[in-house]
């Protein structure tokens, strides 16, 4: 019966602690939120731009390409993180803030350019010729033709990796981000309560997960129209 | 009055490695002509067709383009392909354009005409494929011949001297076949200059001025379709014709 009483009780601890650390966590969330849209958005510059290169058939930039993508997928994340953080910061000042956003987008870049370009290849090579016999350059025709296609066809995937993205920001708590992780961490070892801030971080990356999921469904549904 | 020489090509050759898929094509077309090119499959008729818009590079040889020898090197060839259209096998419209903005992209983009004349004259184009209805719709809406009536509109926008088809009505059901070969046929009558790729010898023999027969790289034999039809003189063009259904 202790026993029992004991969990009831701890389940309405979590609750209080859910709402009374809501300040908190939310300044956590928002930059969590912040580490991840800035990731995303310049880990997809970075992965256009390599996924371009490597399509580009010019060995040294296919060699560049491959490289880049070799490197970031063959070692960790949090190698990466803190190789910028110690490294960059050594040669000129890097705000934590930046040093985090741009191992996360150099990180992601890499997985986002393999996904853009493969998609570019999926498309049809009639495509570029139907766009070259009307007189288009073949920059024009990557642009206006080729590229709407593929990031259409790469939306799942990318959506995907942006979930990805948003969860491995977490690994920033490694060089004292207080985004979610770092302050779940640090309030659960400060109360001597750490599954109930672990749980409650949890909920916090669902509801995030959830929010992202569905703007890259209403993205997947408005490029969707011409299927229609 | 004599015609224009629209296109000319000299002792073309071109080879895909140990492949020679095009030996020594000499070949004309008139302004206001209409030219099928016939023959089985491999004989090389698309790829001599996809040298005439640099979409496959030639190996050795000349072809000028009204009057001019044209080579990658030496010219634009966006400025090329400007006055010589193609129309493909598989259509290729733009899937994620609606009809209208698939017939207006190039003239807009590359030639810099303004949108609401773009519009205006796209319109006029869908008109006379008869497809005014479908101008907002996108391709997956369509049959295959309408598709292939809105790609004829499409290479039509950019107001070419010459229009390439590549077997335009390989890919459609029979039903749709007669109205996609409608549409060429009175572009033909307008006097647009066209060469053909077909296997519809029923539109060669009425549409084409001239017919060139081509077999394992080379051209057999060439004449105007009265003659090469009812009076084949090489053996291969003759056993072409026996086993061809019109």
């Amino acid at each position: 019966m202790i026993e029992r009483s004991h969990y009831i009780a701890k389940f309405f601890t979590f609750f209080d602690t859910l709402f009374s650390s809501s300040d908190v966590f939310i300044r956590a969330m928002l930059l969590t939120l912040e580490l991840t849209v800035v990731s995303i958005l310049v880990g997809i510059v970075i992965g256009l731009l390599f996924a371009l290169l490597k399509i580009s058939n010019i060995k040294i930039l296919t060699w560049i390409s491959d490289t880049y993508v070799f490197l970031v997928r063959g070692t960790p994340l949090i190698v990466q993180i803190f190789i910028l953080y110690f490294g960059i910061s050594n040669l000129f000042l890097l705000p934590d803030f930046w040093a985090a956003s741009l191992a996360l987008a150099f990180h992601n870049g890499a997985y986002i350019s393999e996904i853009l370009r493969g998609t570019i290849q999926s498309i049809d090579k009639g495509q570029m010729e139907a766009g070259r016999s009307l007189g288009m350059s073949n920059s024009l025709t990557l642009r206006r033709i080729i590229l709407p296609q593929a990031f259409r066809r790469a939306l799942p995937p990318l959506g995907n990796q942006f979930i990805i993205g948003l969860k491995d920001s977490s690994l920033a708590a490694f060089i004292s981000m207080n985004e979610l992780f770092n302050v779940a961490t640090t309030l659960g070892s400060n109360n001597f309560d750490e599954m109930t801030y672990l749980l409650i971080v949890a909920v916090y990356y669902l509801i995030l997960v959830a929010f992202l999921t569905i703007i890259v469904n209403l993205f997947e549904k408005k490029l969707s129209i011409s299927d229609r | 009055m004599e015609q224009k020489e629209m296109i000319r090509i000299r002792n073309l050759n071109k080879s895909y490695g140990n492949l020679h898929v095009l030996k020594d094509i000499d070949m004309k077309v008139l302004d206001s002509d209409v030219v099928c090119l016939i023959g089985p499959s491999g004989s090389g008729k698309s790829t001599l067709l996809r040298c005439l818009n640099y979409l496959e590079k030639k190996d050795s040889g000349q072809i000028l383009i009204e009057g001019t020898e044209v080579n990658p090197g030496t010219h634009d060839i966006n400025k090329i392909r400007e006055k010589v259209g193609m129309v493909f096998q598989h259509f290729y419209l733009f899937p994620h354009m609606t009809v209208l903005e698939n017939v207006i992209e190039a003239p807009t983009h590359v030639k810099k005409v303004p949108k609401a004349q773009a519009i205006e004259e796209a319109k006029a184009l869908l008109a006379k494929v008869g497809l005014s209805d479908k101008a907002d719709v996108y391709p997956s809406k369509l049959s295959g011949g309408q598709k292939q009536r809105v790609a004829i509109a499409r290479a039509l926008a950019m107001k070419p001297d010459i229009l390439l088809f590549d077997e335009p009505t390989s890919a459609l059901d029979p039903e749709l076949v007669g109205e996609v070969l409608a549409t060429m046929k009175e572009l033909a009558l307008e006097g647009m200059t066209m060469v053909v790729v077909t296997h519809e010898m029923s539109f060669a023999r009425e549409v084409g001025d001239w017919i060139v027969f081509m077999h394992n790289g080379r051209v057999v034999e060439s004449g105007p379709p009265k003659e090469f039809f009812t009076n084949p003189k090489e053996e291969r063009t003759k056993e072409f014709l026996q086993t061809t259904v019109f």
